[in-house]
């Protein structure tokens, strides 16, 4: 799935800077989301202690990443829960519709999942006559309005109070203007438990897939996940095949590492384990569970013993409310169904490093973002590991697009570079013109203005350390 | 399928050099522990936090507990499993007249849009609570169907304080939950909400509005 245009996270990022309310609405949250994270983790040595368990949990489930979905798939298989594999979005797409289809179902209310972000599923429903409401109050907002999230756990979190209470009073039927959050959250209940009570169908994310006991974990506050998945007669699951747990005991603590990550609460409302569709004695449920299984490049990251570590993600989110491009831009500048950090080493994985090679260089490298994650996933070595992607064709990487972001002017500077430096006397002729005659060159010159557009000319000393060293003499010890 | 998962499969395999599988150090899980007092303070304490109510009982005394909260809120009905422990002691202590007690005893398709529109209430039991953090237990099933729990406005769970678990890391283990699960368990911390709007918390978004916890002590 290579995206065919050349995406400028530069561009979209200057646009969305010059949006003061944009900056306010995520200064904020992220601000809160910050301090709420820390009073979760009064104790650093737990913290550490929790972080290297997690991480060795999740690397654990890579290592054994094949064996564990075979017996994932054997032990759904045995509670009654159909599993389907899909390599691409479109097979998924296709699958997922085929299913509705056999079923008649022409309505599905959705729980939160970005893996059905990913395969833009709502607009290919929406497309074969199927309609998928979104049923995360986040997502309700967004979904009104035609955007995509903005943050993977806070889908709506770039608009305001004000905004959303201007959205639902002209789209939704009967709304009258409030800025009252719990009125507004009433009219979104009011809309969406009808939708639950017809839908004829059910999707949903998985945060965890139990190898052992055949189990689908969800994690989330509302209940619309629980109404998703036990309301209508048929639920759907989604996850990455990356998702799979050896047992339940390994997920007691990445659970209780992911809602204080996230969200900064110590549990959330609702921790619900599917093991299987309505038992043969039960009254409601579902009648049928599917889980679809998606690689869409993951298997080929998986191949990659560094890259591999992109996969340990359990999509807290922690990265991009810990990031200062993050928290500045939003998430929309990335024009990325996962933005921040993960974003921005997982989107060039998936679609190319050549499309989205300056999604990579859109960091401060900070190292914020690996310093907080849960799983300890080392963003920023895998930020320059992929920048030299870009423009490398390595013989060993199978990078998707790999050496497709080089530039020729970029390719033109560092030949010069190497012919310069491999003659000596070019070299030094090379500096003390560079010395004498570089402050001369004005602010505005083509190739320097790139550089002085945001920042000061940089000075050049006025003869170089080689040739002080020459004269003044000097020595190396 | 069988394409797309032999080709994934094969792509994982080929991929992935084994390495030795790096040791789990759960020490800090373990020592997450409280004595049977302290444990109902904590789940007390963390479950308050996020707005559910606690109504103290007795063995005994338990349904008349329930009853008079449904009389004090003035509730129409009471949604239950009847062929539960707890449904069975609740039908026996129910005085007729006031809130009525609706037997959850039958397949969900035949009263869909009641249980939707009418029924004021669910009242369910849990198997165990979550000290550290706060949190019931639950196993819905034929006993005790899912939606008991989740339509209704409002939910009045059972919870015996003998019961508690230290978190859930020592629950999974206690209760079996990693060897063998019913169709549908889990845990709930408070009534249902969110923070979607301006990071504002609402409760009640999808779910119960309101979460009543009847606390039967039986730890003397
Ligand atoms: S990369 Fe780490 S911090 Fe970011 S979402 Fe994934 S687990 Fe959370």
């Amino acid at each position: 799935m290579h995206a065919e245009r050349e995406i400028l996270f530069r561009e979209s990022a200057a646009a969305a800077l010059l949006d003061p309310q944009l900056r306010a609405n995520f200064r904020r949250a992220m601000d809160g989301l910050i301090s709420k994270r820390q009073a979760q983790f009064p104790d650093p040595r737990d913290l550490q202690e929790l972080r290297d368990l997690s991480t060795a949990i999740r690397s654990r489930s890579l290592l054994r990443l094949p064996e564990l979905l075979e017996q994932l798939e054997a032990s759904c298989t045995k509670n009654g829960i159909q599993v389907h594999w899909a390599e691409t979005c479109e097979q998924a797409n296709a699958l997922i519709l085929g299913l509705l289809r056999t079923r008649g179902a022409k309505t599905l209310v959705k729980g939160k999942s970005m893996v059905s972000e990913e395969m833009h599923l709502n607009a290919f429903l929406e497309a074969n006559g199927v309609e998928a409401i979104e049923s995360d109050l986040g997502e309700y907002i967004i979904q009104l309005d035609g955007e995509t999230p903005s943050h993977i756990i806070m889908p709506a979190i770039h608009k305001n109070k004000d905004q959303i209470a201007r959205q639902f009073s002209q789209k939704i039927k009967d709304a009258k203007y409030t800025e009252d959050v719990d009125e507004l959250t009433a009219m979104a209940r009011k809309v969406l438990r009808q939708k639950f009570l017809e839908a004829d169908a059910g999707l949903s994310g998985v945060n965890f897939a139990v190898a052992e006991t055949g189990t689908l974990c969800l994690v989330e506050n509302e209940g619309n996940g629980r109404m998703s998945t036990h309301v209508p007669p048929l639920h759907i699951a989604v996850m990455g095949l990356e998702k799979v747990v050896a047992d339940l005991e390994s997920v007691a603590p990445l659970y209780a590492i992911l809602t204080r990550s996230a969200t900064g609460q110590a549990v959330s409302t609702y921790f619900n384990l599917i093991t299987g569709p309505r038992g043969a004695d039960e009254k409601d449920g579902p009648q049928e569970v599917h889980l679809v299984i998606l690689d869409n490049g993951r298997s080929r990251i998986y191949a990659d013993p560094e890259l591999r570590a992109t996969l340990r993600c359990i999509r807290c989110g922690a990265c991009m409310n810990h990031c200062p491009v993050y928290t500045r831009v939003g998430g929309h500048a990335y024009e990325a169904v996962y933005p921040g950090p993960i974003g921005k080493i997982l989107t060039p994985q998936m679609e190319g490093v050549g499309v989205r090679h300056d999604l990579v260089h859109g960091s401060s490298l900070c190292g914020a973002c690996g310093e907080v994650c849960p799983v300890e996933i080392p963003i920023p070595e895998i930020l320059v590991r992929l920048r030299r992607e870009a423009t490398h064709s390595d013989p060993g990487s199978n990078v998707a697009g790999k050496g497709t972001g080089r530039l020729a002017a970029e390719d033109w500077t560092w030949r010069l570079w190497a012919a310069v430096l491999k003659r000596p006397a070019l070299y030094r002729l090379a500096t003390w013109f560079a010395t004498r005659l570089g402050d001369a060159l004005p602010a505005g010159a083509p190739l320097l203005r790139d550089w002085t557009r945001t920042r000061t000319k940089p000075v050049p000393a006025r003869r170089s350390l080689s040739e002080r060293m020459r004269s003044e003499g000097g020595s190396h010890d | 399928m069988t394409d797309a998962r032999t080709a994934i499969l094969g792509r994982l395999r080929a991929g992935g050099g084994e390495g030795p599988l790096p040791p789990l150090d759960t020490a800090v899980m373990e020592r997450r522990q409280w004595d049977p007092a302290e444990r109902v303070g904590r789940l007390r304490r963390g479950m308050e936090a996020v707005h559910t109510e606690f109504l103290d009982a007795t063995p005994s005394d338990w349904p008349a507990v329930v009853r008079a909260f449904c009389d004090r809120e003035a509730l129409p009905n009471l949604l239950f499993g009847p062929t539960s422990e707890a449904g069975a002691a609740l039908t026996a202590a129910w005085p007729t007249g006031g809130t009525q007690l609706l037997p959850y005893d039958r397949p969900v398709e035949a009263f869909k849009e009641e249980l939707f529109t009418t029924v004021a209430a669910g009242f369910t039991g849990t198997v165990g609570g979550v000290a550290e953090t706060g949190g019931l237990l639950l196993m819905p099933g034929p006993a005790e169907p899912r939606l008991l729990s989740l339509v209704p406005p409002i939910h009045l769970a059972l919870l015996r304080a003998s019961t508690l678990q230290d978190s859930l890391w020592h629950a999974v283990k206690a209760l079996g939950w990693g060897r063998s699960l019913p169709p549908n368990a889990l845990l709930i911390s408070g009534p249902s909400k969110t923070a979607d709007i301006e990071q504002t918390l609402a409760y009640g978004v999808h779910g119960p509005k309101r979460l009543i916890v009847v606390l039967v002590d039986d730890l003397a």
